[in-house]
């Protein structure tokens, strides 16, 4: 599995929010997408999750399941949860496993305890998700990683709110992922404990003299 | 088929658990039909003549009520990402989703329409007309505020804006239904041609529905 950006370029409301962005990631590897607030971290993610429209540029795909395309194939964890308050802690990721893994699910109920406690939400289950602090909402979203296989992990600050024992756990599924040929690509401020990773630096598009500056900064390497 | 059952499950219960629309749809028909009387007075012959109208506008202004949050309450916790993001094709989501409003709020207002008629001093007939024309009409009247759900999405205070959106693009379905109704219980027309016309505009708009709504959905995440 290999995939590969060229020249992405990433417009909001008329703004260049990022241009020229190039990577390249096979199986097994991981890409920090690195940037001051604003750069447009979280724009690439979920630009590769078929959210944000592609202004420039190509994001190509190799290896993977032929009949489906990128979005259907990538987890994506930003920063809304996608938890129903009123729904348990067991239902909310019940129902994300079998919308999202579709026929996979036959075998649900052992995978989604394991999956709720590989992230210690085991005890929580029964439990409304509304009464959930923020750290244990992320564990639930995260959880979703677990219950379901998808080979490209898209997350957007995946450590924020979470505790030290937590994030080391999700080191660890993150490493056992790529050891299973995984790919993840992640917005980050700080590490998250994984050795051996690429680095992309988003500078933005905005130039660093005024906000007023940025029109003519971009177009020139339109691919 | 998983995920479809899954959905229709989820929002289904959403809509009972606490909080949720199913309950409020029924209680607000049951005061706009109750108001109704207060204001035009105890004359039970202009109850029984204009009452199939009012269930209708009742039923109406309630199946509205709970629409706003169709698609309003993934788009804000992030849930409308991931689906759209899975397998299961969006025309699918937005016609399940529906199917999940219909079922939670416009059925108990089939329901409840019988006993509200009640207190119009309707007769056992014209009962069972608003109620068969409800249940005929109201399928058409999620599917049109599906569209309407779907392109208030990302504004906030979507649900004002949904409700000039949607009410007049529901005029024929509401004419049809109060004419059906009314034939029934014997005015000037026959009842065939206006409730074959209602049967129509609910299969047109659960045909154009959710392909409009999914398009505008694709359209408003941008």
């Amino acid at each position: 599995m290999w995939l590969t950006a060229s020249g992405l370029g990433c417009v909001r409301s008329g703004r260049d929010v990022f241009t020229g962005v190039d990577f390249s990631l096979a199986a097994g590897e991981a890409l920090l997408v690195l940037g001051r607030n604003g750069a447009g971290k979280s724009s690439l993610l979920r630009m590769i999750a078929g959210l944000v429209r592609i202004a420039a540029g190509e994001l190509v795909l190799k290896g993977g399941a032929v009949e489906l395309t990128l979005p259907e194939q990538a987890h994506y964890v930003g920063h809304q949860d996608a938890i129903k308050p009123a729904l348990t802690v067991r239902e909310n990721l019940a129902f994300w496993a079998q919308f999202l893994g579709g026929e996979a699910a036959a075998d649900a109920d052992a995978s989604l305890d394991a999956a709720l406690d590989v992230l210690a939400l085991g005890g929580l289950a029964t439990l409304p998700a509304g009464y959930l602090s923020a750290g244990q909402r992320r564990r639930l979203s995260l959880a979703r990683l677990v219950a379901v296989r998808r080979p490209i992990w898209l997350l957007d600050e995946p450590t924020s709110a979470l505790d030290v024992a937590t994030q080391e756990r999700l080191a660890g599924l993150m490493r056992d992922h790529l050891g299973a040929g995984g790919i993840i690509l992640a917005a980050t401020h700080g590490p998250i404990g994984l050795s051996g990773t690429q680095e992309l630096r988003l500078a933005g598009a905005a130039s660093p003299a005024g906000p007023a500056g940025p029109g003519p900064a971009g177009p020139g390497e339109a691919a | 088929m998983t995920a479809v059952a899954a959905l229709l499950m989820r929002d289904i219960r959403l809509a009972v658990r606490l909080g949720g629309g199913a309950p409020i749809g029924v209680l607000f028909f049951l005061v706009v039909v109750t108001l109704i009387p207060f204001a035009l007075g105890p004359d039970l012959a202009l109850l029984r003549r204009i009452g199939p109208a009012i269930l209708w506008l009742g039923a109406l202004l309630a199946s509205l009520l709970a629409l706003d949050r169709l698609f309003a309450a993934d788009h804000e916790d992030g849930s409308l990402d991931l689906i759209l993001m899975s397998r299961l094709p969006l025309e699918v989501t937005v016609a399940v989703k529906a199917l999940a409003h219909w079922l939670t709020t416009g059925v108990p207002l089939v329901v409840a329409a019988p006993v509200l008629a009640l207190f119009l001093d309707l007769k056992p007939r014209a009962m069972g007309a608003v109620a068969l024309t409800l249940l005929v009409g109201t399928p058409a009247l999620t599917c049109i505020g599906a569209m309407g759900a779907a392109l208030a999405v990302t504004l906030r205070r979507g649900g004002l804006i949904l409700a000039v959106l949607v009410l007049p693009l529901t005029i024929p379905v509401l004419i049809f239904g109060v004419a059906a109704a009314n034939a029934a219980v014997g005015g000037p027309m026959p009842f065939g041609p206006p409730f074959m016309i209602l049967c129509a505009l609910s299969l047109i708009s659960f045909v154009i529905g959710p392909f409009a709504a999914a398009a505008a959905l694709r359209h408003g995440m941008e």
